[in-house]
């Protein structure tokens, strides 16, 4: 027979709490425990008014862009629910809810998108690196990190986010060949939320799934319902525990849907229909899961006026805290430039001046120094 | 005691001693471990390391230098050979865009001590993609360090050097290089990064080199000697940090100054260290500085063409002699 199969493979879909509120109780045993279930509810919704504060924060010129979160709140904190503390977060700018929970202080993220590098020192003890702005370089780093614990022998783990968008780049695609090539143990966790700011994913990728992207790299594959909290937290326990144990990765394509602008600098309603959005604010995570806590009994009207009043709380004490930081010093650009200064660059630190000006700031006395401080 | 080894076996040795010393020092790269490198400077250190510190990788420059990184952000201290620096231009993001500014961007909470490194500069027939000069292109960036070894002695104390370093550090070697010996102590140095030294010594005219070109500027010296021109040569071992004070210090002894760069003569190493020589010489100087670069030209594939676009020494006898009047 000249012509033979060599490849016949099929790629699953995970839904757990769909958005007509049916509940798989096979899948969803002991996935989450009531009352974490009330405490992820909890955190999506100051999660939720975080971005609408920070939406606000920006409107009023009092921040630089924003990329809001709103309808994918679900997919990253179901990973960071179920990794462990020290498994590595390695982020781009739609996981607020994941990092948070995590323990990312909510006014390090303001501090940033206030155009603050202090909102990248990030304790050590969290586990996760700064939000990756460009697209898809994080990936890369999420191998590495992982490749390192491989390398000491420990059984921590990398869970790294990225869009859809970010697969169309060529370090997502070595760093998904590295990962299977070398049993790196990584979870590759892509929110597929439908548009590269104005690009649609069908415009990215002939593909019908993104999911099928890891497979071409002999990684298993699975795509979940991105706004269903109980399905991303299995497929990604599922996951973690396949790194963990075998050092295997796996690529997890999260359907989701960004409903509102790509950033504070774009406007969405140019490019997309409103019945599109309309359509996906029905499978909104927040609605999904506070309905199935209500018909548990787990939550009410009471428990959520509370909330309510507690997010403002919450996220007004981080926009002040945001706000109220004092102004960085002008050396402190020069700070974390190096390990050590060369005495090229600590004069620059030091006079404010550069060796291009005609003066060789090493040379200037103190007097002369003093000088320049009194004309700035 | 002393030793004559070839420039590659300088280099294995820093990598060898850094990771018998280190258990974060692993080495990285395409063919570098079952086929010993692909120049073979890492002969012999997959039997020593094993599969687990010396790694092959997929054809993948974006790949391992990214994982590089990533493993630099947890406290390894990766080697990353490119075979050829040319193939760390499609890596650019990550070595230029994540690397040097990891430490920065995380407020000091992410170091990145890594070594970039691999042959630099026209090799020999390997036609223009392969033969890029980078130092040009890269020592700009804030956040880097680079060196670029002349001999076996400063191959191996520098490479030391680098690994230690808590920066990346882009490392340019030159294949036309690896096989040249040279005598390297039995005991262990280190060569601190951003120091000079003095390769020929001369009050007429200072020449200053970086890498293999130096070895056109030593050609060069000795033919002008014959002429009663007497040069200095000075080796700048590292373009970032620059040891312009060493250069200046010979510049206001000799008062000429001709610099010599590999790289294309545009925006340039040579340019840099020329207008850096004026700021701090101006007074000192009988002259304004000349510059020797390889032509403007892509490196050409003729082995006549490809010896007339580099920076030899006959351009750079002819440079000494105009800058001193002689010519």
């Amino acid at each position: 027979m000249p012509v033979r199969t060599v490849l016949n493979t099929t790629i699953e879909h995970v839904s757990i709490l769909d958005e007509d509120g049916n509940f798989d109780a096979d899948l969803g045993r002991d996935l989450i425990p009531d009352d974490d279930a009330v405490r992820l509810y909890e955190h999506m919704s100051i999660c939720r008014h975080f971005d609408e504060i920070a939406f606000k924060l920006q409107r009023s010129g009092r921040m630089g862009t924003y990329p809001e979160n709103r309808g994918q709140e679900a997919a990253s904190l179901g990973a960071a629910y179920v990794l462990r503390p020290d498994d590595w977060l390695v982020p781009c700018y739609r996981e607020n809810t994941g990092l948070f929970w995590r323990g990312l202080p909510m006014e390090m993220i303001l501090l940033h998108w206030m155009g603050d590098e202090r909102g990248n020192q990030i304790a050590a003890d969290l586990a996760m690196t700064p939000q990756a702005i460009p697209i898809g370089t994080q990936l890369l780093h999420a191998v590495g990190l992982a490749w390192a614990s491989k390398y000491r022998g420990e059984d921590r783990i990398s869970c790294t986010f990225f869009g859809d968008g970010a697969t169309s780049e060529g370090d997502c695609h070595e760093a998904l060949n590295f990962a299977a090539n070398l049993n790196i143990p990584v979870v590759f966790l892509c929110q597929n939320n439908g548009w590269a700011i104005s690009v649609p994913t069908k415009i990215q990728c002939s593909a019908p799934t993104l999911a099928q992207r890891g497979m071409a790299y002999g990684m298993p594959c699975v795509q979940c319902d991105g706004n269903d909290i109980f399905a991303v937290a299995k497929v990604v326990r599922d996951a973690a525990e396949l790194a963990r144990t075998e050092h295997r990765p796996t690529f997890i394509e999260a359907v989701t849907y960004r409903l509102g602008d790509h950033t504070t600098a774009d406007d969405a309603r140019r490019y997309r229909d409103q019945a599109e959005v309309d359509a996906w604010k029905k499978r909104d995570p927040l609605l999904r899961l506070r309905n199935y806590l209500s018909e548990r009994t787990l939550w009410d009207d009471d428990r959520e006026k509370a909330l309510a009043a507690r997010a403002k709380k919450e996220v007004a004490a981080a926009a002040r805290r945001a706000e109220e930081i004092a102004d960085p010093a002008r050396t402190d650009m020069f700070d974390f430039l190096y390990a050590t200064l060369s005495p090229d660059i600590e004069a620059q630190r030091s006079t404010a001046r550069t060796s291009s000006l005609g003066v060789d700031p090493t040379q200037l006395d103190d007097a002369r120094s003093s000088g320049i401080e009194e004309a700035v | 005691m002393t030793r004559t080894i070839e420039y590659r076996d300088a280099l294995r040795e820093a990598m060898s001693e850094e990771m018998r010393r280190d258990q974060r020092v692993f080495l990285m790269g395409e063919e570098v471990a079952e086929y010993q490198g692909a120049y073979k400077v890492s002969r012999g250190m997959l039997d020593e390391f094993g599969p687990h510190r010396v790694i092959d990788t997929p054809i993948s420059e974006t790949g391992f230098a990214g994982l590089g990184i990533g493993a630099a952000m947890s406290g390894l201290r990766p080697i990353i050979e490119f075979m050829s620096w040319s193939f760390s231009l499609v890596a650019a993001d990550q070595i230029l865009n994540n690397a040097p500014k990891m430490l920065y961007m995380s407020g000091g909470q992410f170091p990145i001590p890594i070594v970039f490194r691999g042959n630099n500069g026209a090799g020999g027939q390997l036609g223009s993609t392969h033969s890029w000069c980078v130092e040009s292109l890269y020592a700009g960036v804030p956040g880097l360090k680079m060196a670029i070894p002349f001999d076996a002695y400063d191959a191996k104390g520098l490479l030391k050097t680098a690994i230690r370093d808590d920066n990346p550090v882009f490392f340019l070697e030159s294949e036309r290089l690896l096989g040249i010996k040279g005598e390297v102590p039995e005991e262990e140095y280190l060569i601190p990064l951003g120091q000079a030294t003095l390769r020929r010594r001369g009050d007429d005219c200072t020449i200053v080199g970086f890498g293999r070109p130096l070895y056109f500027c030593l050609e060069a010296a000795e033919a002008l000697a014959r002429e009663g021109i007497e040069c200095d040569v000075v080796d700048g071992r590292t373009i970032r940090p620059l040891d312009i004070d060493s250069i200046a210090e010979s510049v206001r002894r000799t008062n000429y100054c001709v610099v010599v760069d590999q790289s294309w003569p545009f925006a340039s190493i040579g340019a840099e260290v020329a207008a850096q020589v004026h700021e701090h010489c101006f007074d000192d100087l009988d002259n304004h500085v000349i510059r020797v670069h390889s032509d403007d030209v892509p490196a050409p594939y003729a082995y006549n063409l490809e010896q007339e676009m580099l920076p030899n020494a006959r351009k750079i006898v002819e440079a000494v002699r105009a800058v001193t009047y002689a010519g």
